[in-house]
């Protein structure tokens, strides 16, 4: 073993020498310069992360916790029921858990910014760009790599802050014609509700340390695995907790923030808000999965939100229009099932369905970008079609990607999603169970849709798109068939004994130490002619989704408008998403703006009326006194005698 | 030696006399003039008990009184001056530049 496991604290500061270096010289630089700065300090910090986890796999499982701490952060007097004295470190902690998300972040993050190079080439404030997006990843790795709750809290915030100016960078361009956003709004509307999100996780992360005295990841699971912290306790931490993933997550009720983040350009759309950031909620609640063990009501609440925002968000997905906006609401509905799994006690589902939706997701975006570059700024699906035969490469990718997304054998996206049904199942979730493949069904309906619309079929924009219509540049077409193949091999690290006839679960294995041990996977050994039947079940309902988009998208494109018409009132419910931005404008929104002019009108009233009633009283005093100021030089020398003779005359009566 | 209350009777008409001046006249200067009759009828009054306690202190405060007079005599007239170039006039009826 060597020490390079020593090294992880450089992990997240490597993206933030790029941000020194762009951040202060990127406008005098190239654009060449910039990229490659911003692309290799995070292929530095991607092999970096390799060596770390080579090193970490050459110990024993049960040893693979490494720490690392750049000193203490805040040594806090004596907190918690011992009264020993709590310090938080500016810790950073590396185990099989956070080795994966490592790997997934700075792996296909590096794709990402490599795209990118390409993709905002021709954009204003490229620097600004990659300044952006490195610090982006600098916060990221810090969430994942924190050894404790805090350190994660810094990098939980510093993504939302990346995200808010991301999603806001094209801040002077309309974004919605329906809502009348400008992206800056959009970014905005991020920003607040992960605030929501966040008041809650602190809350939570305040309570945690109360009750603990500590924020340390395996403190806190080791006190709570030994009995610590009473039930009601752990099940408010948990919720608190969750809540706060929600935010961040995109979950019922917090997610509408999302689908306006694609305001942002497409590779922030690919890294932040499809491949990494919005699964911090899932690994910071599989961080976890020991205190969730022992709170069953908080994961059971885990499970129904995620399998409704699964369901809910796939709804969505059938009726948008935009490229983007389709790939946000999947984006939500894959969310939701890793909650779901993770709720139902499958965290190695969970985290296994995370690392593949990262591949195949980020490919998804970056397709649907490069469609967007190559028409010109385009993002309407219904102006799109046949695009087939003008970018090969992009649509090979891009199908690829979908199948995977489907849930098609022997892509990533099978293995992922059938262990999470399977665990859903064989816990006795079979409710959630049935959601998740309902999903599964709409997932492949809606996805074959988008494919349809946009790379079959005859082309509905002007033909001045069309003509113009090309292939991406390498930069942008590389990262694509790297993030392909990994989408079709990334599921085979954790194929199922059922399919191998024996156990090479590697994906497993490797994180157990990290996690509660599920009743999920304890009973999976035990049903295999179930299993067998579930995943045949699962495949099916897919293929009978890409059957109905065939049908329907290829076959007779002008049914789509006729069936429409039939179910109008469902239509009408998807296409204005369930109407929920109008209830939270209609529910907190108006009676916040009522209450504010309500405080505003208190202050203006009120405070402000008692400060002037003050000035008035002195006013009016001031102007019957000034009647004394006659101008006559004797009136004061009488008053004042007079005042001498009221002075001699009181110490003459008055007796001592 | 004449008798003391006789001498601050005296005083008392003295002082009453510039006490009537002061409110009574117009003339800015006719009003100081007044101010040095009731500071010398003030000093009058602390010769007479200097005289009859034997004591060094009242004669000491009369050079006090007599230096505050010269420079208050000085400060004064000055003022006037001022008064008369700004309105032509040392009425001070007419002078209530600082009347509402």
């Amino acid at each position: 073993m060597t020490d390079v496991s020593k090294l992880i604290w450089l992990i997240p500061i490597l993206p933030l020498l790029g941000v020194a270096w762009n951040g202060t010289l990127g406008r005098r630089l190239g654009k060449g310069a910039v990229g490659a700065t911003a692309c290799g300090t995070v292929l530095l910090a991607f092999l970096l992360s390799l060596g770390a986890v080579w090193d970490l796999a050459q110990l024993p499982p049960d040893a693979r916790y490494v720490t690392a701490s750049l000193g203490t952060w805040l040594p806090l007097g004596p907190i918690g029921p011992g009264g020993e004295a709590a310090v938080v470190d500016w810790g950073f902690a590396l185990d099989p858990l956070s080795a994966v998300m490592i790997l997934v972040v700075t792996g296909v993050g590096f794709l990402i910014h490599v795209y990118a190079t390409g993709y905002m080439a021709h954009e204003e404030g490229f620097a600004r760009f990659f300044v952006y997006m490195n610090l982006f990843m600098s916060m990221m790795l810090t969430l994942v790599l924190g050894s404790n709750l805090l350190v994660t809290f810094v990098g939980w915030e510093g993504v939302g802050l990346c995200s808010y100016l991301l999603i806001g960078f094209f801040f002077d361009r309309p974004f919605d014609a329906r809502t009348g956003l400008t992206c800056a709004d959009a970014g905005r509307k991020a920003f607040l509700v992960n605030r929501i999100g966040d008041f809650a996780f602190v809350i939570g992360l305040l309570y945690l340390l109360t009750t603990f005295g500590t924020l340390d990841y395996r403190s806190v699971l080791e006190t709570v695995a030994t009995g610590g912290g009473s039930h009601a306790m752990l099940v408010a931490v948990g919720l608190l907790l969750f809540i706060g993933a929600c935010g961040k997550s995109a979950q019922i009720p917090l997610y509408v923030w999302l689908p306006d983040a694609m305001a942002g350009p497409t590779p922030v759309s690919a890294l932040i808000h499809a491949a990494t950031m919005v699964t911090a909620g899932v690994y910071m609640v599989t961080r976890m999965s020991g205190l969730y063990a022992h709170a069953p009501e908080a994961m059971a609440v885990v499970a129904v939100v995620g399998a409704a925002t699964a369901l809910f968000a796939a709804t969505m997905g059938i009726t948008a229009t935009d490229i983007k906006k389709v790939l946000a609401y999947s984006t939500v509905s894959q969310l939701g099932y890793m909650f779901a799994a993770a709720g139902v006690g499958a965290w190695t589902a969970a985290i296994f369905h995370l690392m593949t939706h990262a591949f195949f997701k980020a490919l998804l975006f970056l397709g649907a970008g490069s469609v967007i570059h190559g028409q010109g700024g385009e993002q309407d699906i219904r102006k799109m079609g046949g695009l087939k035969s003008k970018m090969p490469v992009t649509f090979a990718t891009f199908i690829t990607a979908t199948l995977a997304i489907a849930g098609i054998f022997p892509l990533a996206g099978f293995f992922s999603k059938d262990e999470i049904l399977w665990g859903a199942f064989s816990s006795g979730h079979v409710g959630v169970w049935a959601v998740l493949a309902l999903s599964a069904g709409l997932t492949a309906f809606y996805m074959f849709r988008l494919t349809f619309l946009v790379f079959y079929g005859a082309h509905r924009g002007d033909h001045h798109t069309w003509d113009h219509a090309h292939e991406s540049p390498r930069s942008m077409t590389v990262p694509l068939l790297v993030l392909a193949s990994l989408s079709v091999a990334g599921g085979w690290v954790g194929i199922p004994a059922i399919l191998a006839g024996r156990d090479i679960n590697v994906f497993h294995h490797w994180l157990a130490p990290s996690l509660a041990g599920g009743h999920a996977e304890e009973g999976a050994a035990h049903a295999a002619s179930t299993e067998g039947a579930l995943m045949a079940a699962a495949l099916a309902v897919a293929i009978v989704g890409i059957g109905l988009a065939f049908a329907i998208y290829r076959r007779r494109p002008e049914a789509a408008a006729s069936i429409a018409s039939t179910f109008r009132p469902v239509y009408a419910l998807w296409r204005n998403l369930y109407w929920v931005d109008e209830l939270y404008e209609a529910v907190i929104l108006r009676p916040f703006y009522a209450m504010s002019r309500f405080f505003a009108a208190f202050d203006r009233f009120v405070v402000d009326g008692a400060v002037n009633v003050s000035g008035i009283v002195v006013d009016i005093t001031g102007q019957l006194l000034k009647l004394f100021q006659t101008g006559y030089v004797r009136n004061y020398a009488l008053l004042f005698l007079m005042g001498v003779v009221a002075i001699l005359v009181y110490f003459a009566t008055v007796p001592r | 030696m004449i008798d003391p209350r006789l001498v601050l009777v005296l005083s008392a008409a003295l002082f009453s006399l510039g006490v009537a001046g002061v409110l009574l006249r117009r003339g800015a200067i006719s009003i100081l003039m007044c101010i040095e009759l009731m500071l010398n009828s003030a000093n009058l009054a602390f010769i007479t008990f200097a005289r009859v306690h034997g004591g060094p202190e009242a004669q000491i405060y009369v050079f006090f009184v007599m230096t505050l007079a010269a420079a208050e005599a000085a400060a004064g007239l000055a003022i006037v001056i001022a008064l008369f170039r700004l309105k032509g006039t040392t009425d001070v009826d007419e002078i209530s530049l600082l009347k509402w």
